[in-house]
C-alpha cells in the first residue's frame, strides 16, 4: 500500500506491506536512533512522536502514520542537545541503547509539563526501561536540567 | 591526581544520547542475508528427519542448513568466552542431531528478508524422536537420562566433569576440620537456599553480522564482550583457522556477562562462510530470554556455626549448580558461590566447600554479573541474618564482630592475603546512611503498611588471577595527541573513558587528548575481554605501564632533539625540558616531538604493554534496604537502598556510582520480581518482558551510594573492580527485611507479594 508520511519534516512516499510496523518504517528510512528492545511494548526503546505524541513504534502499523507527522530523535537533535548534557554529566547514559527512547519521552514530558516533580517524572517515564543505570542517574540528570532551566528563566 | 578519581563525561556520551548509529544493526550492510534459527519444540529429542525442499522454494531464500551440513563426529566446542583451554566442556556443535532443550537450533535459515525467512521456517518439515528429558536439577546427577551421551563430548580441563553422570563439574576444597568445628559450635544454621536462572536482560539483544573482507577472510562484527575468545570459538565451530577470522565489536547495548558467551556469532558466521555473502542475525527478545546464557540456577546447602556471642567459627557449603543443556561457564561460576562468600568471615576456623554442576534439558546458563558469588552470598549472608535473629543480635553488630580485615589471610579465597579492605568502614557508613538504629527491624507507617530493613555484605574479585591478560597500545600522533588501542570491550561501562583517564594521569594530559579504539582482533593488542571484573584492574594496569613506557620514549626523543642526555630531561605533559647541564632550560614541545617522530626518526613513539595479576583483590560492599510492605496484600517496594562500596580508588566516581546503582537495581529485580518457571515439558514461561519483570523506575524509591576506598597497591592508582560486586547485596538484605515482614524466613528467590501475604495469613 502507498503511504505518505512526514518523517522529521520531510515527506516520504513509500509502497509498504500492510503489516509493516512504524518501527520498521523509520529504520528503513535511515532513522537508526529508534531501537527495539522487546517487541511487546514493554520497554519504551522504540518511542517516536506520531503527530507530536509519543507512541511505541513497534506496536503501531506504519499505515496508521499515513498523512501524519512522525518525529524521531534525528529530527529533535537541537531540542535534545541541551537536556542530554545533564544525563552525560551523570554518566547515566551507560550503554546508550535505551537513550533515544528515554530522551524522546523526556522531551514529550517537558513539552507537556515544563516543571514536573519527581513523582510525575517517574510516572511519565515508567514505560522507559533501562537495565544499566538503576534510573537514579537519569533522575539526577533530569532534576539538574530542570533546575538549570528554572535558573535561566529567572534571569 | 588530575584525571584519575575525576567524574569525567564518558567519551561516547553525546553520540549515544543523541541516538547516533553506532550499534551492530545500525552499521550492518543493507544487503545482509537475514539469518534466523528454527528451534526445537522438545527438551530432549533426536532429529529423525528434516526436509527443507519446500522451504527452499520460497522466493528469496538463500540457504537452509541442518545437522546434515555439520559433521556430527567433529570435535565439539564451547561457546564460553574463557581463556584457552576453557574449563567449560566441549559439548556443542553448530547444529546437532540431538537437541537438548526447547529452543536448541534445528536449522539455520538465511534469506533476502525477514518475511521470506519467516515463511520458509514454517515450511521446514521436521520429524523428531522425542526422548524423556531431565528437568529437575536435583535429580540430574547419575540420572538414567543423559543430556550428553555422545562420545565426542570432551572436558579439556580437570574440572571433575563426567558426561556419563550428567556432571559438568565437581570440586571440593576445605581448610581445618569443619565437622569438628561445627560440632563444637553453640548454634548451627543449617539451611538450603535456591536462586533461579535470572536473565541479564541487556536492552540490546544478541546480534551479529558477517562479511567477507578484501582478503577472503570472515569479518564478524558482533555485540560481544570477548572479541578474541570469539575468534577462537568461531574457528572451532566452523573448523577453519583463526587466521581466516576477524572479530570487531562496535558499541554494545549492554552485556552484564550475557555477551561473554558466543550466543549469536556462530550462526551468521557459518552462513557467510558457506555462501560468501553478508548476513546478520538479530535475536528477538523471546530468543534472548529463552535460548541464551542466563545465571546458573543454584541450590546451596549452608551449615554455618557460631558461638553464642556471635563469632562465626565455620562455614560448610554445598552448591548444586544447574548449567542446563550446555556447560558454558558451568565449572567456573559455581566456584565463586563459596570462594567469594565464605572469606567475608575472617574469624572462621574451618570451611568446606563442595560443588556439583549438572546438565539438564533446559537452556544453557552462562555468565551474569556476580558469576556465582551472587548466589553464594545470598545463601551465606541470609544464613548470617538468620543467625542474628536466633541470637537476638543486631545484624550489623554481628558483622562487625566477624568481618575479614586488611592483612588477613583468606583460606577460602585460595589463601590470598586481603591486600586492601575498607569493609569495616563500609559497614559503619551504611549503618549511618540508612539510620539503622532508628529503623531496625521495622517501623509501622499506617494500619496496613510497615517498613522493614535488612542488610548484607558482598565481595567479588578483580580479574582472574594468573589468567586474565590486559593490553594497551598507545601512540603519539600529530600535534601531540594520543590514540589508545585496547582489546577490552566498553559495553556501556565506560572503560574507554576510564582507561583513557589512567593514561592521561601518567601522560599528564587531558583525557580529551586520548582517542580510544576497541576492540578488533586484527588491530587491538590481546585482551582476555571485559569480564570477571578485570578491565579497570588488569587492563587499567596495562594502560598505566604502557603510558609510563611511552613517557620514557617521549623523553628519549625529546632529549635527542635538545641534544642532551635522557637522564637530564623531564616531561610535564606538554614539553620535554632539560633540567641540567649546558642545555639547561632548553625545551621541545610535545607537538614538535610528534612532528620530529615522523621525519628521520628511529625511536618508536608507539608502545604496547601487557599486564596480568597474580592476585585478584576483592572489592567489598555493604548494602541495606528499607522495604515498604502492605501488610494485607504483601505488595512490597524498596523505598530506600543505601550502599557503600570499597572498589579501591574509583577511577571515575560518576561511572562507579552508576555501576553501583544499576547493579543494585538488578539485584533488587532478582530478589523481588524476576522469576523463571518452566512447564512440565521444560518450556520457559517467562519468555518476554510481559512475564519477565525487570524493575521499572516505579519499582524503586531511591538508591544512595557512597564510597569508602581502600588503596590497592597492585591496581592502577589504587583501583580494584566495581562492575560485579554491586549486584550482590540486595538479595540477602531484602530477603531479611521481607522475612521479618512475613514472619517466616524465605530461602528461595524471588519473593513475591503472594508469598508474603500467604505467610502472614498462615501466621495469624
Amino acid at each position: 500500500m502507498l503511504v505518505d508520511i512526514k518523517l522529521n519534516g520531510k515527506s516520504v512516499k513509500a509502497d509498504i506491506a500492510a503489516d509493516m510496523t512504524l518501527y520498521e518504517f523509520v529504520r528503513e528510512h535511515g532513522c537508526y536512533s529508534v531501537k527495539c528492545g522487546c517487541e511487546t511494548s514493554n520497554c519504551g526503546l522504540c518511542t517516536v512522536f506520531l503527530n507530536d505524541k509519543p507512541v511505541l513504534s513497534c506496536s503501531v502499523l506504519a499505515a496508521r502514520a499515513d498523512k501524519c507527522n512522525v518525529t524521531t530523535l534525528e529530527g529533535l537533535q537541537e531540542e535534545a542537545s541541551e537536556f542530554v548534557t545533564f544525563i552525560a554529566d551523570q554518566g547515566a547514559e551507560q550503554c546508550g541503547f535505551c537513550n533515544p527512547g528515554f530522551v524522546m519521552n523526556a522531551l514529550a514530558l517537558f513539552r507537556e509539563n515544563p516543571y514536573p516533580d519527581e513523582d510525575e517524572i517517574k510516572e511519565f517515564l515508567s514505560g522507559n526501561l533501562c537495565r544499566c543505570s538503576g534510573y537514579e542517574g537519569q533522575l539526577r540528570g533530569i532534576m539538574n536540567f530542570l533546575e538549570a532551566k528554572k535558573a535561566k528563566e529567572a534571569e | 591526581m588530575k584525571s584519575v578519581n575525576k567524574a569525567i563525561r564518558k567519551k561516547d556520551a553525546m553520540e549515544l544520547l543523541l541516538g547516533k548509529p553506532v550499534y551492530t544493526d545500525d552499521i550492518a550492510p543493507k544487503d545482509c542475508l537475514v539469518v534466523k534459527l528454527l528451534r526445537s519444540p522438545y527438551a530432549n529429542a533426536f532429529v529423525k528427519n528434516i526436509n527443507t525442499d519446500i522451504a527452499m522454494k520460497v522466493p528469496g531464500i538463500e540457504a537452509i542448513f541442518t545437522y546434515k551440513d555439520v559433521d556430527q563426529n567433529m570435535k565439539r566446542f564451547t561457546c564460553a568466552g574463557q581463556t584457552y583451554p576453557e574449563p567449560s566442556p566441549y559439548d556443542r556443535l553448530i547444529l546437532d542431531k540431538h537437541v537438548r532443550f526447547i529452543g536448541d537450533p534445528v536449522a539455520i535459515v538465511a534469506g533476502a528478508d525477514e518475511r521470506c525467512v519467516d515463511k520458509a521456517m514454517k515450511l521446514i518439515k521436521t520429524e523428531y524422536e522425542v526422548l524423556e528429558p531431565v528437568l529437575d536439577f536435583t535429580k540430574a546427577k547419575d540420572n538414567k537420562v543423559l543430556v550428553h551421551p555422545e562420545d565426542n563430548w570432551e572436558a579439556l580441563c580437570p574440572v571433575g566433569a563426567d558426561n556419563k553422570r550428567n556432571l559438568c563439574a565437581h570440586d571440593e576444597s576445605s581448610n581445618g576440620d569443619i565437622d569438628k568445628v561445627l560440632d563444637e559450635c553453640d548454634i548451627v544454621i543449617d539451611r538450603t537456599y535456591h536462586t533461579k536462572a535470572c536473565q541479564q536482560s541487556m536492552m540490546e539483544t544478541f546480534r551479529t553480522f558477517c562479511t567477507i573482507d578484501t582478503y577472503g577472510r570472515l569479518h564478524v562484527v558482533s555485540s560481544t564482550q570477548i572479541v578474541f575468545h570469539c575468534r577462537r570459538i568461531i574457528s572451532h565451530a566452523l573448523g577453519i583457522s583463526p587466521s581466516k577470522i576477524r572479530v570487531t565489536k562496535p558499541r554494545i547495548g549492554g552485556g552484564f556477562g550475557a555477551k561473554q558467551t558466543s550466543v549469536s556469532e556462530i550462526y551468521p558466521a557459518f552462513v557467510t562462510w558457506k555462501t560468501k555473502k553478508p548476513s546478520k542475525i538479530i535475536f528477538s527478545r523471546e530468543e534472548s530470554l529463552s535460548a541464551s546464557s542466563p545465571r546458573h540456577e543454584m541450590q546451596m546447602h549452608v551449615r554455618l556455626g557460631a558461638t553464642k556471642d556471635g563469632i562465626v567459627k565455620g562455614i560448610d557449603l554445598y552448591t548444586l549448580s544447574n548449567t542446563g543443556a550446555y556447560g558454558e561457564h558451568g565449572p567456573t561460576t559455581v566456584g565463586l558461590s563459596g570462594h567469594k562468600s565464605i572469606p567475608l568471615y575472617g574469624k572462621a576456623e574451618a570451611f568446606r566447600f563442595v560443588s556439583d554442576v549438572v546438565y539438564t534439558n533446559i537452556m544453557s546458563a552462562g555468565a551474569y554479573r556476580g558469576y556465582g558469588a551472587t548466589q553464594g552470598l545470598f545463601a551465606v549472608e541470609s544464613a548470617v541474618n538468620e543467625l542474628a535473629d536466633r541470637l537476638h543480635m543486631d545484624p550489623f553488630e554481628l558483622r562487625f564482630k566477624n568481618i575479614v580485615k586488611e592483612g588477613d589471610v583468606m583460606p577460602a579465597y585460595y589463601g590470598q592475603v586481603n591486600t586492601s579492605c575498607a569493609l569495616d568502614r563500609c559497614l559503619a557508613k551504611v549503618k549511618e546512611m540508612i539510620k539503622w538504629d532508628e529503623k531496625y527491624p521495622m517501623r509501622k507507617i499506617s494500619d496496613t503498611k510497615a517498613r522493614f530493613v535488612g542488610m548484607g555484605m558482598a565481595m567479588q574479585g578483580s580479574g582472574i588471577s594468573g589468567v586474565d591478560v590486559g593490553s594497551a597500545t598507545l601512540k603519539l600522533n600529530d600535534e601531540g595527541v594520543y590514540t589508545m588501542n585496547i582489546g577490552a570491550a566498553d559495553m556501556g561501562t565506560g572503560c574507554d573513558t576510564i582507561l583513557a583517564q589512567i593514561a592521561a594521569e601518567v601522560l599528564e594530559c587531558s583525557t580529551d587528548d586520548i582517542s580510544v579504539f576497541g576492540a578488533d582482533t586484527d588491530i587491538s593488542p590481546y585482551d582476555s575481554g571485559s569480564y570477571a571484573s578485570s578491565t579497570t584492574y588488569v587492563t587499567g594496569k596495562a594502560v598505566e605501564k604502557c603510558a609510563l613506557e611511552l613517557r620514557d620514549r617521549i623523553e628519549k626523543l625529546g632529549a635527542k632533539m635538545i641534544g642532551c642526555d635522557k637522564c637530564d630531561v623531564t616531561f610535564d605533559g606538554k614539553k620535554v625540558i632539560c633540567e641540567s647541564g649546558e642545555n639547561k632550560d632548553k625545551c621541545v614541545t610535545l607537538a614538535d616531538i610528534a612532528t620530529a617522530s615522523m621525519c628521520g626518526n628511529d625511536i618508536a613513539l608507539s608502545v604496547t604493554n601487557t599486564h596480568t595479576s597474580p592476585i585478584s583483590p576483592p572489592p567489598f560492599m555493604v548494602g541495606a534496604a528499607e522495604v515498604e510492605v502492605d501488610l494485607l496484600t504483601g505488595e512490597s517496594r524498596v523505598v530506600e537502598y543505601d550502599a557503600c562500596v570499597d572498589c579501591g580508588t574509583p577511577v571515575n566516581p560518576n561511572l562507579a556510582r552508576v555501576q553501583a546503582e544499576g547493579g543494585i537495581l538488578q539485584g533488587i529485580g532478582m530478589t523481588m520480581s524476576e522469576n523463571i518457571t518452566y512447564s512440565d515439558k521444560g518450556k520457559l514461561y517467562e519468555n518476554s518482558f510481559l512475564q519477565y519483570k525487570i524493575p521499572s523506575r516505579m519499582d524503586i524509591g531511591h538508591i544512595n551510594v557512597e564510597f569508602e576506598s581502600s588503596y590497592e597497591n597492585a591496581g592502577p592508582f589504587g583501583a580494584k573492580s566495581i562492575g560485579e560486586v554491586v549486584i550482590n547485596t540486595p538479595l540477602p538484605a531484602i530477603t531479611d527485611a521481607l522475612s521479618h515482614a512475613a514472619g517466616k524466613r524465605f530461602y528461595e528467590l524471588p519473593i513475591t507479594p503472594d508469598q508474603i501475604a500467604m505467610a502472614r495469613i498462615n501466621d495469624n
